[in-house]
């Protein structure tokens, strides 16, 4: 028998979506999943992810199309409000 | 080149004059120091804003800092940079973020300084919750640059 080992994806929420989330983070077991897609998909079960949230995959900016494997870091970004003005 | 999120209170100025202080470049190169310094309004969208708390990504948030001051280095005939962002909770009036461009001439100051505070706004990951008379928010957008809006 093969035993396979495998380390989780860790996904973040942050803001908005961390509040809609009800938590902070996730660990996923990456089996059967492709793409930052299919994590979504995975976390969120049938709710469509919001058109103006961006996706990190560790630590930089990437498409939903992005291949995941195992010990990624997967984040989703509500739209970005840092600097000056608070608008 | 310097980045830092700092929780908690800072001054702008000092900040500046600690950096170019610390900094290694020798008195006499640079003749032009371009900074931008962004304070926390007391309105947004019609209401009155009380506080607001800051978050961001840690890891994420410095890595694509250093970057931006990277690419900035790349692109102008510039000596140094500096940006400093608090998160955690502030009041009206407190100093947001810091960004400041040691050059040789002012143009290259005063264009990576723009190009360092547009790239922060629109890509770095913080988000800003305003605490307003009933209820916080986490706010939706940011403010266009001016040249955004054709006006100049």
């Amino acid at each position: 028998m093969i035993l396979k080992l495998t380390v989780p994806i860790h996904v973040k929420y942050f803001a908005g979506i961390r509040d809609r989330m009800g938590r902070a983070d996730d660990d996923i077991d990456a089996d059967g999943l492709k793409t930052v897609a299919d994590v979504w998909a995975r976390v969120a079960g049938d709710e469509p992810l919001p058109r103006t949230v961006r996706v990190a995959v560790n630590l930089e900016y990437a498409d939903l199309k992005h291949q995941v494997k195992d010990g990624d870091e997967i984040a989703f970004l509500p739209p970005v409000t840092g600097g000056c003005d608070a608008g | 080149m310097r980045v830092e999120v700092r929780h908690g209170e800072f001054n702008p100025w000092e900040e500046l004059q600690r950096h170019q202080q610390a900094s290694l470049l020798p008195n006499g190169r640079h003749g032009a120091i371009a900074s931008f310094v962004g304070t926390m309004r007391d309105f947004n969208e019609g209401d009155s804003v009380q506080a607001m708390v800051l978050e961001h990504y840690p890891g994420m948030t410095e890595k694509y800092l250093g970057e931006i001051s990277a690419e900035a280095k790349k692109r102008w005939d510039i000596l140094d940079t500096l940006i400093l962002h608090r998160v955690g909770e502030l009041q009206p009036g407190d100093p947001i973020v810091l960004v400041a461009v040691w050059s040789a001439h002012r143009a290259a100051a005063f264009e990576a300084c723009r190009y360092l505070i547009e790239e922060l706004k629109s890509r770095a990951p913080f988000w800003k919750k305003e605490s307003l008379q009933e209820h916080s928010r986490w706010v939706q957008h940011n403010t266009p640059a001016a040249s955004n809006r054709g006006g100049r």
